[in-house]
């Protein structure tokens, strides 16, 4: 959509609306056409661009990964494989790093949690009107194109990792060692509510910041794209500089892209890492 | 920006790609990886052991050739002395044939020289007789005077 149909208050809350689906008050499915329609259908629908655009990225890493894992041979890689065997060995080695227990699981998750935010979050560097200035041509009221942007995936990736944690919490140390880990330090057993307290909060902060620094960045960073883009419609002096900005900005973002994958990624071993140890 | 049902779809597609990957991505890559790390780990340690055996090598050759070295000198002091030896024996040979063959060649003339000196003293006797004869025709008898006329013939 082109700023010129649209006031900026229009623009900006238009590209940060999802395309969402599901029920009207009225009782009838569809897409919501509006930011209170959105809002009006509660927790009963679904971000369609947000699950469109991230299964799309997860189903193409995996793709090419898969392909390469397929026909993986010792001898001379060629170029696909070595890219992958690159970011493999990266990965082994960030893992080897920070993880000390033994778990064949982490590293394909954080494989898996790179290259996917990586990928999400690379979205973002795509001009920002192509991809909904496309949708609204085909008849879609909203377009988000970076999913990392909406609350519910990043949540949803940090829940997960959340859920993780506690079940190897509870499966290395045992209900009651988990439990005595939120309760029983770091004040001893009679300053146990306090220590429920200060744990929990600890416990909560983990996929909570989790979730948070990564749509903020990527929110942020969206945000800014948006307000440059808006100079394009204020004259040539305006629209130049905002062709600038876009592009110093894009080059920027690059290592902020790549940076809040990798802190995903390492942060998500790490609080593996620490349901796996023992504390005292 | 609202929190629905995306969320937990989100957690169950994340849920399933790290399930593909754990199962379908990571362990092929990974076992490849670690092949090829062996097989060059091993590669290495071979060009090692080559190396180290081409160094045996030429040190045991080195050694063979001194050793030959030395035999070969050995050898030909031991033919030269051989040589000397020879040369010494054929000398004193030599010798002692020369000395043998002088020997007998005294002694043949030895031989010759008396030889004719009874040839010329037979000569003589007979010329002596022949010329007494002459002398004495009558007075002297050959056969009676023959051991006086043998005498004289052996003072000669």
């Amino acid at each position: 959509m082109s700023a010129e149909a649209h006031t900026s208050t229009e623009y900006i809350k238009h590209h940060l609306q999802n395309l969402t689906y599901g029920q009207h008050p009225d009782g009838t499915w569809g897409l919501a056409h509006s930011v209170q329609e959105a809002k009006d259908m509660g927790f009963m629908a679904i971000n369609l661009d947000t699950m469109g655009f991230s299964i799309g990225l997860g189903v193409l890493f995996l793709f090419f990964f898969h392909k390469v894992a397929k026909s993986a041979a010792v001898g001379v890689p060629n170029g696909l494989q070595n890219f992958v065997e690159w970011i493999v060995e990266f990965i082994d080695s960030s893992v080897k790093g920070s993880f000390t227990a033994r778990n064949p699981m982490v590293a394909p998750l954080a494989l898996t949690i790179f290259i996917w935010v990586f990928l999400m979050n690379l979205m973002d560097l795509l001009p920002i009107d192509w991809i909904p200035g496309l949708a609204s041509a085909l008849g879609l009221p909203y377009m988000k194109v970076v999913a990392t942007t909406d609350p519910n995936a990043t949540f949803g990736m940090s829940l997960t990792v959340f859920a993780l944690v506690i079940y190897y919490s509870i499966k290395m140390k045992g209900a009651g060692g988990f439990l005595g880990e939120l309760t029983l330090q770091p004040f001893g057993k009679w300053g146990m509510p306090a220590n429920l307290l200060l744990e929990g909060v600890n416990l909560i902060a983990k996929p909570v910041s989790l979730a948070l620094r990564l749509f903020g960045n990527m929110y942020a960073g969206e945000m800014i794209f948006i307000l440059i883009a808006i100079m394009f419609s204020g004259g040539a002096v305006l629209a130049l500089t905002g062709g600038v900005l876009q592009w110093a900005w894009a080059v920027f973002h690059i290592l902020i892209i790549t940076l809040q994958a990798f802190i995903f990624m390492t942060l998500t071993i790490v609080y593996l890492d620490m349901a796996h140890q023992e504390h005292h | 920006m609202n929190i629905n049902m995306t969320l937990i779809g989100q957690s169950i597609t994340f849920a399933i790609f790290v399930w593909f990957c754990m199962k379908f991505v990571w362990p092929p890559i990974v076992s490849a990886l670690e092949v090829r790390r062996k097989q060059i780990a091993d590669g290495l340690a071979a060009a090692d052991r080559g190396k180290h055996e081409l160094e045996l090598a030429a040190k045991r050759a080195s050694e063979t050739l001194h050793d030959a070295k030395l035999k070969a000198s050995d050898i030909i002091a031991q033919a030269e002395k051989r040589a000397m030896q020879i040369v010494e024996e054929a000398k004193g040979t030599a010798k002692e044939e020369g000395d043998r063959l002088i020997t007998s060649a005294k002694a043949e003339i030895e031989q010759e020289s008396h030889r004719a000196r009874e040839a010329l003293r037979g000569e003589v006797a007979a010329l002596v007789v022949a010329g007494a004869g002459k002398v004495l025709r009558r007075e002297v008898n050959a056969q009676a005077h023959a051991d006086l006329l043998e005498a004289i013939k052996n003072e000669l």
